[in-house]
């Protein structure tokens, strides 16, 4: 085995042109498992632990709007604690990867290219409409986060390209994630589910994950309930959501799905409890919507 | 490869490693240091945690090549000379050990826990030591185990003693 250890990206960028076959490795959450098992023989492993510029992140000039810029190396736990208050939903899902020990090794780079479709990371990056920073030696590229995969543990990653960051719109209203498995720790989801609320944009934004092929948005449930909020007045003059809206919010978000049975889980549960998941996170994130409607318009009036 | 790396503050060198052999391989079978256990093999069970570059992580799960110049810290390096460090004695006093198996990875992220975290609440032991299974105690043990180590650290760092 060929071992590449790169300094720095543009050595990063250069050894995959040169080595399109090699596997890159970040925190090895997933990959050394295969490795430990022999269900895989990479000839030529890319180490892309040592590449700095990756385990960065920074905020993006306000012209872009209020964008995050991860370094696709930044770990978990790290984006937990600097970046959660901006990236509320990514900050929850990451708090349910694995155990601390897998948060801190663990990346959203690796969580994209290994394109589970139980990717923890996915739904929360799809409901803020993230994109993906992707490069080779000969270009770079940005792609939605909803369009970068293509089939079970498949990318638009071309063999020469990488993940050098995820582009993340900070939140500018409520967000949630929730995931159902076994224990609250170490779990492979059985389904997630995220929305966000998009108060400035009037729009909401959501993520299926582990219930299709590939993560993907519920864009109809999306549709609807924004059209909702928007005829009743309901981005400024919140008021509780009648059942009726939430259950069919909840209904186009099972339409969006297509599960199958497996290990962890049947079709017909997923698809049950994804409505559930739709339901409460919803209700959670309305409900903070209009307790912070609720103070700044007391405030307004002081 | 020729694997130079710092473990437990001790340059450490090893011969004819295979770039993609875990960190936990390296550290017993070719450094003789058994401390961390080999189980999963998934970084399910969390009995091989030790520190890389002072933030802990499971060692199967680190490629031998990654580890090239790190730093590394193991249950083997908790001690002093001569002295158990306060998760050590606490879980010897607590009777938070039965086989033993999954003790080292617990100590180490006990450890990292208590130096991050003074005066933790349970919820953030269970939180921290959630990766690090143990079939045999139940985990009654090992909390009181880490309660007791922290309020020692808190003792034994603030002059007042506990808050």
């Amino acid at each position: 085995m060929d071992f590449l250890r790169p300094a720095d990206w543009s050595e990063a960028l250069e050894a995959k042109a040169k080595h399109p076959e090699a596997t890159p490795i970040a925190g090895g959450t997933d990959l050394m498992v295969e490795l430990n098992f022999d269900h895989r023989r990479p000839e030529i492993l890319l180490d892309l632990s040592r590449v700095e510029q990756l385990r960065q992140w920074s905020r993006l000039p306000e012209a872009q709007g209020g964008v995050l810029r991860l370094g696709a190396g930044v770990p978990y736990s790290r984006l937990i604690d600097e970046v959660g208050a901006a990236l509320p939903g990514l900050a929850m899902a990451a708090r349910t990867v694995g155990s601390p020990q897998i948060r801190n090794r663990g990346t959203l780079g690796g969580n994209l290219v290994s394109a589970s479709p139980a990717g923890d990371g996915h739904p929360p990056l799809i409901a803020s409409g993230a994109e993906v920073e992707v490069e080779s030696a000969r270009a770079s590229r940005t792609v939605p986060v909803a369009e970068f995969f293509t089939g079970v543990k498949k990318t638009v990653l071309a063999e020469d390209e990488l993940v050098a960051a995820i582009r993340v719109p900070e939140a500018t209203g409520p967000q949630q994630f929730s995931k159902i498995g076994t224990r609250n720790a170490m779990v492979i989801a059985v389904c997630t589910f995220a929305v966000a609320l998009h108060p400035r944009r009037e729009t909401v934004g959501t993520g299926i994950g582990s219930a299709a092929p590939t993560p993907r948005a519920a864009s109809e449930a999306e549709e609807f309930l924004a059209a909702e909020l928007a005829e009743r007045d309901q981005w400024r003059r919140p008021t509780p959501l009648p059942e009726s809206v939430v259950d069919r919010f909840a209904e186009l978000v099972v339409n969006a799905t297509a599960p199958i049975d497996d290990v962890r889980g049947t079709a017909r549960y997923r698809t049950h409890a994804l409505g559930v998941l739709a339901r409460r996170t919803l209700g959670w994130a309305w409900e903070e919507y209009r307790n912070s409607a609720e103070t700044a318009g007391r405030q307004g009036c002081a | 490869m020729r694997l130079n790396l710092t473990v437990n503050g001790r340059p450490m060198t090893a011969d004819d490693v295979w770039e993609g052999e875990s960190l936990l391989y390296v550290l017993r079978e070719r450094l003789g240091l058994p401390g961390s256990k080999n189980a999963c093999e998934q970084g399910e069970c969390g009995s091989c945690t030790v520190y890389l570059e002072g933030v802990p992580v499971c060692a199967c799960l680190v490629a031998a090549g990654q580890a090239q110049d790190r730093e590394v810290g193991t249950v083997e390096g908790l001690a002093d000379e001569d002295e158990l460090s306060p998760v050590q004695r606490a879980f010897v006093d607590a009777g938070a050990v039965q086989c033993g198996f999954c003790t080292p990875g617990l100590l180490v992220a006990a450890d990292d826990l208590i130096n991050r975290v003074p005066d933790p609440s349970d919820a953030e032991i269970r939180e921290a030591l959630a990766g690090n299974l143990c079939r045999c105690t139940g985990y009654e043990k090992i909390m009181e185990a880490v309660r007791e180590a922290a309020a020692e650290k808190t003792g034994s760092s603030s002059e007042g003693g506990r808050r």
